[in-house]
Formats: structure tokens, C-alpha cells, sequence
């Protein structure tokens, strides 16, 4: 397989077509928000975002600028800050599909196609009114006996787009403990990660490194971009800057303050 | 909510953890944070706190689905979870008001309750704003179905449920059961009197407001600022 180049945050998100159905990590994870602007720019159209296993400040972004169809996810939020506006005015005026999930669900979703499994079974959630409104889910007699069980789809993103501290040249990718970015990867048909640093050599050669890294066997493109998760933080590398969150949740409640604050936010 | 209330939350919050191993800590979780970080203190070290988001209290190196594999093999004694609505059964509703799936009013989502109200065996519910729109007779969604012994800390007061329904334990300093009672949407069914919750001592105060608030802080600034100014 060809090693994946080393490009931009604009070349990245050009390999997203409008359509793609895209898993994004938690905004507590590692988010790709340079090629979300990316993305933006453009702007892209008809996407369709799955959160891992919740969507945040990437998600209302591109929520609030038209760029998305639909959203699966287990939550829709700002962290402290709450409701997240964007999506909260389009999903008031009826402009985006929301499939209502939970974190274990999508979790198991993820985990069924990074097996190439058509479902998962899943502990719980049996008792929740989450159960009848997804008609796509099934309740069955566990065959082994222990009662009803719930089995969930196999969820197959087009592709995995996420942020990550560290890549080597050879196209490997280190995540550390965060390994729902892993999940993501081996799940998603096509993983795109922008990173903050990117190094010679290659980190599946050094034990320490290689059960944090995701190998380049699944990454199809990475892009230095230093500073791409801001201003959400990075594990390992910098905190969230809070100011700018809270004046987007703030901002963001009415169509011109979304527009006003993009605005300034793409200029940078 | 102010200074003062929060801190009762968090000691009695820590109460309710005394002795257990681990305790896992979800999204939108401030004060079960700090209330669980109180309660580690006290425990010599015994306790794992993970509160979902830090760096810092973090034991997991699996990934999101770790703490919810953990759950369902009985590794995780207690979670905690706020919603939109909690009613008289002790259901919580976290997805909005009205009929899904087009809501009249959408919050943030179910999260991680669906899956973990039926495997983790102290689910303990906490409300920051006591009042009748809160707490109802009936939820409009369960997000995570009731169940006996499961308790409820809010601004206000201590609840249990106990033969199907939340009754009052304890109020807070400066509530009554009366004054209690007209915040809840559903009757209580509790004696004349009602015990008043325990408040905490100066030490312990002091600890709140000093390292746990800083803990808390790395993902709660707002907390932080609330405990600290």
C-alpha cells in the first residue's frame, strides 16, 4: 500500500465528497477543527455526521453553516456550556434528521464493522424508550439462554476524520489511550487525521509507542497542521480555549451571530 | 445555584459513595465530579474516580467504550445522572419535551443512560434547580427507567425511592418540607417533619473549595470559578 503524503487542511477536506457519512470524535478527544474549516470554505453539503459517541463544537459548526443532512449521536453539546445552538435552531425549525442514540450503541456500532460484523449485541438499554424509537434496532432471545438481548447495526462510516498529536513520515498515526479514534479508523471505509507534529522514522518500531498507534495499513491521508484542534484542546498537547467556546455558544444562538463569528473565525 | 448549595450537594453526594471502589463520572457532571473526588479523599486511596473528559482522572486506556464494557461486567459501583425531568418513579428524561422523535423542546441527548441505568447498581440522579418543571409525576421519554433504592440529590433536598416511588429523606439548611414539597411536581409522601441534610465542617469546606475545585476545574472552569471567587 501506498504511504500516505503529508499535506494541508485543505487538501484533506477536498478528499470529502459532499454526501459522506462522517464519524467525528468528542470534542474532549481529538477533533480535526482545521479541516472543519476547511470544510466550511468550501462549503460542503449533505454530509452526514456520526459522534463518537457524542458531537460538540465541530458538529454545531457544521450543523449551523448548512453543511449537514443528518446526525447520529448519542448527544449533541457544548461541554459546560450546554446546548449546543446551531443544531438547536435548525432542529427547532425542522432542517436537520436526528437519529437518537446512545454512547454504548454507537460504540457497538463501530465496533461491529471494525470486525465485519453485520451487528452487535449489547447489555442494557432494555427499559429505555430509546428501544421503540429506533425501529432499526432488534430485541431478540438471547440463543444461549439468558433472556431478551438487544442487537444494534453495524455502523460504516465513509470515513473517520479526526486529529491526532503525532504521525510519523510512513503515514502511522499515535493516539495513546484515546482509542476510539482507533475504533473509528478500523470501522470507517476511509480515515483522513490531521496532526500536530509529524516525525522521521516510524513508531510501530518502537514498542512504547506502537499499542497507541494506529498502523498506516488504515490511514489514508494525514496533514501536519499544527494547532488543528483549537480552539478545542488536544490530550497530550494543549487545553480547550474556553473564551472563544463560550462566545460561539453564546453567538450562536441567532443566524447572524453564527454568520459573524464564522466569519471572524475564517478570516484567521 | 450558589456557593453554599453546591457544597451541600457535593458532601452529600460523597456520603452516598462512602466505601465503594470505583466511581465513574459522565458528561455535564460538575458537581457528582467533586463530590466523588471528596469521597476518594476519605477513602485512603481505595476509590477510583474517572470522570469522563479529563486527563488527569483517567484509568482507562481503551478508549470511550471502556468505562461502558467496564459497566456491564459489574466493574463500576456508581454513576450518576441529571435529566430534563426526573419523575415521581425516579425515570429520567435527558432527550427533551414533548413526544419523540420530533420533540417539542430537544436537550442534549440520552448519553450513556439508557445503557447504564440497568447496569450499574448506585445510580444516583442529581438536579441543580429543584422545581416542579424538573421534577413531575411522569416523564415525557424515558431515557433511563427508575428503580427502587435509587437516590436523588438536588438544590433542595435528599429523596429515595422505596416501594415504587421517591420520597423525601433529608432537606436542606433552610428548606422545609412544605417549602420542599411546593417545588416537587409530584406528591412526597413523607412524614410531618423531615430531617435537615448534614452540613459540612470548615476542613471540609476548605478541601472543596481548594484542591477539588482545582481537579474539577481542568473541565468545569465555571465550577471552578463558582467555588473559588
Amino acid at each position: 500500500m501506498d504511504e500516505p503524503a503529508l499535506c494541508a487542511a485543505e487538501a484533506l477536506a477536498a478528499r470529502i465528497p459532499d454526501g459522506a457519512s462522517i464519524v467525528l470524535a468528542p470534542d474532549y478527544s481529538g477533533c480535526a477543527l482545521a479541516v472543519v474549516q476547511a470544510l466550511l470554505r468550501r462549503p460542503a453539503r449533505h454530509l452526514r455526521l456520526i459522534g463518537c459517541p457524542q458531537l460538540g463544537l465541530q458538529g454545531d459548526l457544521l450543523v449551523g453553516a448548512g453543511c449537514v443532512d443528518r446526525v447520529e449521536t448519542a448527544a449533541f453539546a457544548l461541554g459546560e456550556f450546554g446546548l449546543a445552538p446551531a443544531f438547536d435552531r435548525f432542529y427547532r425549525e425542522n432542517r436537520i434528521e436526528v437519529v437518537e442514540s446512545t454512547c454504548p450503541a454507537i460504540h457497538a456500532g463501530l465496533q461491529a464493522a471494525e470486525k465485519g460484523l453485520p451487528f452487535m449485541p449489547l447489555a442494557g438499554v432494555l427499559g429505555s424508550g430509546l428501544v421503540a424509537l429506533r425501529t432499526d434496532w432488534k430485541v431478540i432471545d438471547d440463543p444461549f439462554g439468558a433472556g431478551p438481548i438487544l442487537l444494534v447495526p453495524a455502523i460504516r462510516p465513509d470515513v473517520a476524520l479526526f486529529h491526532a498529536p503525532l504521525a510519523d513520515t510512513r503515514g502511522n498515526v499515535w493516539i495513546g489511550v484515546r482509542r476510539e479514534l482507533m475504533v473509528m479508523a478500523h470501522a470507517a471505509k476511509r480515515t483522513l487525521v490531521s496532526v500536530e507534529e509529524t516525525v522521521d522514522g516510524d513508531l510501530l518500531r518502537e514498542e512504547r509507542a506502537a499499542a497507541g498507534t494506529i498502523p498506516a495499513l488504515y490511514v489514508e491521508e494525514v496533514a501536519h497542521v499544527p494547532g488543528g484542534a483549537r480552539p478545542n484542546g488536544l490530550f497530550t498537547c494543549y487545553s480547550p480555549n474556553f473564551e472563544t467556546i463560550a462566545r460561539y455558544a453564546s453567538a450562536a444562538r441567532t443566524e447572524a451571530g453564527f454568520a459573524s463569528f464564522l466569519g471572524e473565525w475564517l478570516d484567521r | 445555584m450558589n456557593r453554599c448549595t453546591a457544597i451541600t450537594m457535593i458532601a452529600t453526594i460523597a456520603r452516598l459513595l462512602e466505601g465503594l471502589r470505583h466511581v465513574a463520572i459522565g458528561a455535564s457532571s460538575p458537581i457528582p465530579a467533586a463530590g466523588a473526588l471528596l469521597a476518594r479523599e476519605r477513602s485512603a486511596g481505595r476509590m477510583v474516580v474517572s470522570i469522563l473528559g479529563s486527563e488527569r482522572q483517567n484509568p482507562f486506556t481503551d478508549g470511550g467504550r471502556e468505562l461502558f464494557d467496564c459497566a456491564a461486567q459489574g466493574r463500576i459501583d456508581a454513576f450518576f445522572l441529571s435529566g430534563v425531568q426526573i419523575d415521581a418513579r425516579a425515570n429520567v428524561n435527558l432527550l427533551g419535551l414533548g413526544a419523540p422523535p420530533r420533540l417539542q423542546k430537544r436537550f442534549l441527548g440520552n448519553f450513556g443512560a439508557p445503557y447504564l441505568a440497568s447496569l450499574v447498581p448506585h445510580l444516583i440522579l442529581f438536579r441543580t434547580d429543584h422545581g416542579p418543571r424538573s421534577l413531575v409525576e411522569k416523564v415525557d421519554f424515558i431515557s433511563a427507567p427508575g428503580a427502587d433504592g435509587r437516590w436523588l440529590v438536588t438544590d433542595k433536598a435528599l429523596l429515595r425511592r422505596r416501594a415504587g416511588r421517591l420520597q423525601l429523606e433529608s432537606v436542606h439548611a433552610g428548606e422545609t418540607l412544605a417549602s420542599v414539597q411546593s417545588a416537587t411536581g409530584f406528591p412526597l409522601d413523607a412524614a410531618d417533619t423531615a430531617p435537615t441534610t448534614p452540613t459540612p465542617d470548615e476542613a471540609t469546606i476548605a478541601l472543596i473549595r481548594g484542591p477539588i475545585s482545582v481537579s474539577v476545574g481542568e473541565i468545569y472552569p465555571a465550577f471552578e470559578t463558582l467555588m473559588r471567587e
